[in-house]
């Protein structure tokens, strides 16, 4: 009965807004409807609509699907100290990461779905029906700890809620050691996905040790970065107040995970480059171009100065301090390794192809739009997960089956005003 | 009309054979640790576990055309439509319809070839089906070629041979360039001609440049061969034996026949690429778009695993001709090089051309330091 109106209470929460919330909702269903037309002219065309070839094999599709695994596996960095550690600053953003994690999931899926050329015979994967080439097959190792991950973050955010929602508290020793199981789940999501690749001795610009951990050290750079944008906003639009602390030491986590992240790419080039063997020609076409073919290097070289400008910001302790600092390094950052660990990792692998022959690859209109309504739809996702769980936390929502008075919440309970989001 | 039965208690259980399917393909798969190495120059190849004697060969095994398929038509439901015909149903259609639209008088013809499109989308893994189901979804391919228009196409489904793995050699000093090889492949192999497909490259290389240095390799030379002061390379799917792109496919839609064959199940691909991520040699082509031959370019001797019609989405190799070697004859390339610079054999077979070339020749492979072991050696004179 209660879950019955928890559903109910959360569709009205999310569907109910202002004029703003409504406009941020239509415009994401606009993109979206954009990406829905784009991935149609790519069904009945087929992938040929796609800047792709057997050069260049995966292109715009696979690198949103890299760098978004590491937003997903990030959110870890919230819930570790919170549920484990019972870190009051985080407790209150570690619902917000999971929703994040939850939406960065479903965009990860949807861009391996709209990647696949045989879209219809997807069932093939699921075991029983299909065949799931598991243990063999990275990708399908990949599959099930996506999905894994997903079911663990949907579940351990819902329980809390629902439990708020009905006036219980939640029970630890219910959901503590699915924390514990996603702490270590979100590493291996993103260790797998680098596995994927770092598995292939046909690209050695994939093919090395340090592949992992370096997604590792930008996931956590670009995860908190978002983070910590996501949670500012938050805080100042709604009555659902992020402690300061909180932003303090994402903000750490960030510095310091983009300059692991920086050093690893610093030994990266220097393998690569102090002797160069015929393995270094991938890096040699991301950086300086090969053979007249450079289509790549002024997007790399700009990540490049981006990351070390906003890197070198965050260490200043005066300047990360000072939120506008903060806000626009998180931003820089968030923008820098999406294009270095996108298009910048995904696409050099690919370029020269394994006998040697050279073929560039650049996006088309419809892969663009259909990466547009993906991410479109993440946010979309996200916002309504945000929308449903703020009242929950703050003791606006409550199931009316519960009599308000034997109710106060355990958790926090701040004020008469509804969120303004 | 679509036929539509109930689904009886014992179809569920006969149906529900999961882990039967599993050990059935776990019966199939090579042993990694049995896995018969490639045969190394001039050594005796480990003999390969092979079919009971007097098995296929003349196309007498009970598979493929040969096979009753009156009886097994019969059979109620097949364990995959079980599982949800309301999916199908909106992806055979959605599939089916692709460009055109649906007309308002639907002809017989039409609705036969959708019932055939949607009893094929819910077949399974081409290892798992019995003799029965092989000969029924051949059945159902030959129809929809023939309604396709594309005439009277066979497709057999030969097994490996007994005792047979197939290894193949490239002169190079014999290779001149003309890439007869590259055109009868395409012919035989029913390669996109939209897209201008080839799975052999012919790499024209300034002599005295390293063979293994691929980096500057022109394959798409277009002046008169052979060009003075140039050597000629072709490559293609070496079917080697510990392929990468059998270990990462997702849904085991490709593997490795007893013959040494890499195959690819068209109708199993899910289309994600990863195996041409995976190939160190670039051997493998995806349907970027719905492939065309033209209906009077057809070659309508095709194998299931072989050069059978394609469809867009799904990736495709070179198979060595599966549908000739099979029969005993040499794939497209070897036939029509005219200069004799490829030698294709069995390599369990003492007597053969290419164990004398093994034997006998100073051999190679390309990447060798990867372990990928190659069936496929260059040599010269």
């Amino acid at each position: 009965m209660h879950l019955k109106w928890f559903v109910l209470s959360a569709f009205k929460s999310a569907t109910t807004g202002g004029r703003r919330y409504h406009l941020w909702m239509g415009a994401l269903t606009f993109v979206m409807l954009l990406g829905a037309y784009g991935y149609w002219v790519q069904l009945r065309e087929g992938l040929a609509v796609t800047g792709m070839n057997d050069h260049v094999s995966w292109g715009l599709y696979i690198s949103n699907f890299t760098f978004l695994v590491g937003m997903a596996a990030a959110a870890v960095m919230l819930v570790l100290p919170a549920y484990v550690l019972e870190d009051v600053d985080f407790t209150r953003a570690v619902l917000i990461a999971e929703g994040v994690a939850v939406s960065a999931l479903v965009m990860c899926l949807a861009f391996v779905v709209v990647d696949l050329g045989n879209p219809f015979a997807s069932w093939h994967l699921i075991p029983g029906i299909g065949i799931l080439n598991w243990p063999r097959s990275m990708l399908a190792w990949d599959v099930v700890v996506l999905n894994g991950y997903l079911g663990l973050n949907l579940f351990i955010p819902f329980y809390i809620l629902y439990n708020h929602y009905i006036g219980a508290k939640p029970s630890k020793a219910r959901y503590v050691p699915w924390v514990y199981l996603s702490v270590f789940w979100a590493v291996s999501i993103h260790l797998v996905t680098a596995f994927l690749m770092a598995g292939l001795p046909a690209r050695p610009f994939w093919n090395h040790g340090l592949l992992g951990p370096r997604f590792l050290a930008s996931a956590f750079t670009a995860g908190t970065a978002f983070m910590i944008l996501l949670l500012w906003f938050v805080d100042k639009e709604t009555e659902y107040d992020i402690e300061a602390g909180a932003f303090r030491k994402l903000a750490m986590v960030t510095a310091v995970a983009a300059q692991v992240n920086l050093i690893m790419l610093g030994s990266e080039i220097f393998t690569e480059f102090y002797f160069p063997t015929h393995h270094v020609q991938s890096a040699q076409y991301l950086f300086f171009g090969l053979d007249g073919y450079d289509q790549l290097v002024p997007w790399i070289r700009t990540a490049i100065v981006l990351n070390v400008g906003a890197t070198a910001v965050l260490m200043i302790h005066p300047l990360r301090e000072h939120r506008n600092w903060l806000l626009g390094a998180c931003m820089v950052l968030f923008v820098a390794v999406w294009v270095e660990k996108g298009m910048g990792l995904i696409v050099p692998g690919f370029i020269p192809s394994p006998l040697g022959e050279i073929v560039e690859y650049s996006p088309t209109w419809v892969e663009v739009v259909v990466t547009a309504g993906i991410w479109a739809m993440g946010l979309f996702i996200l916002t309504a997960l945000v929308k449903v769980a703020l009242p929950i936390e703050l003791g606006h929502l409550r199931s009316p089956l519960i009599s308000q008075a034997a109710s106060r919440p355990s958790g926090p309970t701040k004020s008469r005003v509804r969120p303004r989001l | 009309m679509t036929e539509r039965r109930e689904l009886t208690f014992e179809d569920v259980l006969r149906n529900a054979g999961v882990q039967e399917a599993q050990d059935r393909l776990r019966r199939l798969e090579p042993d990694p640790a049995t896995l018969p190495g490639a045969v190394p120059p001039g050594r005796e190849a480990s003999p390969e576990p092979s079919p009971p004697e007097g098995g296929c060969g003349s196309g007498s095994c009970g598979c493929g055309k040969s096979a009753p398929s009156n009886t097994l038509m019969d059979k109620p439901m097949d364990r995959r439509r079980a599982i949800g015909t309301m999916l199908g149903a909106l992806a055979v259609t959605t599939q089916a319809a692709g460009a055109c639209a649906p007309t308002s008088l639907e002809s017989a013809e039409g609705r036969e070839a959708k019932r055939l499109k949607q009893e094929e989308f819910f077949k399974g893994n081409y290892r798992l089906m019995t003799p029965g189901e092989k000969g029924e979804t051949v059945r159902r391919l030959e129809r929809l070629a023939e309604l396709r228009g594309q005439g009277d196409v066979s497709i057999r489904t030969d097994e490996a041979l007994p005792n047979v793995m197939y290894g193949y050699a490239f002169n190079i000093s014999k290779c001149k360039g003309f890439r007869n090889c590259v055109d009868a492949c395409i012919e035989e192999n029913n390669l996109d001609r939209a897209s201008g497909d080839q799975y052999i490259r012919i790499f024209e290389k300034p002599d005295g440049e390293s063979i293994d240095d691929l980096e500057h390799a022109d394959a798409t030379y277009g002046h008169e061969v052979p060009a003075e002061g140039h050597y000629y390379l072709g490559t293609q799917c070496f079917q080697c034996a510990n392929p990468p792109c059998v270990y990462v496919c997702p849904v085991q839609a490709t593997w490795q026949e007893p013959d040494g064959i890499v195959v690819v199940d068209y109708d199993w691909c899910i289309g994600c690429r990863y195996c041409i991520a995976a190939c160190p040699y670039w051997a493998r082509r995806f349907n970027w778009a719905e492939p065309e031959v033209p209906a009077e370019d057809l070659n309508p001797r095709q194998h299931y695993l072989g050069n059978r019609t394609r469809k867009k989405g799904v990736v495709e190799k070179c198979t060595f001709c599966i549908q000739r070697s099979r029969e005993g004859r040499l794939p497209a390339c070897a036939e029509a090089c005219p200069t004799g610079a490829r030698v294709f054999g069995n390599l369990l077979d003492p007597d053969s051309e290419i164990r004398w070339v093994l034997e006998n020749k100073q051999v190679f492979r390309l990447k060798e330091d990867l372990g990928t072991e190659p069936r496929f050696w260059y040599f010269m004179d």
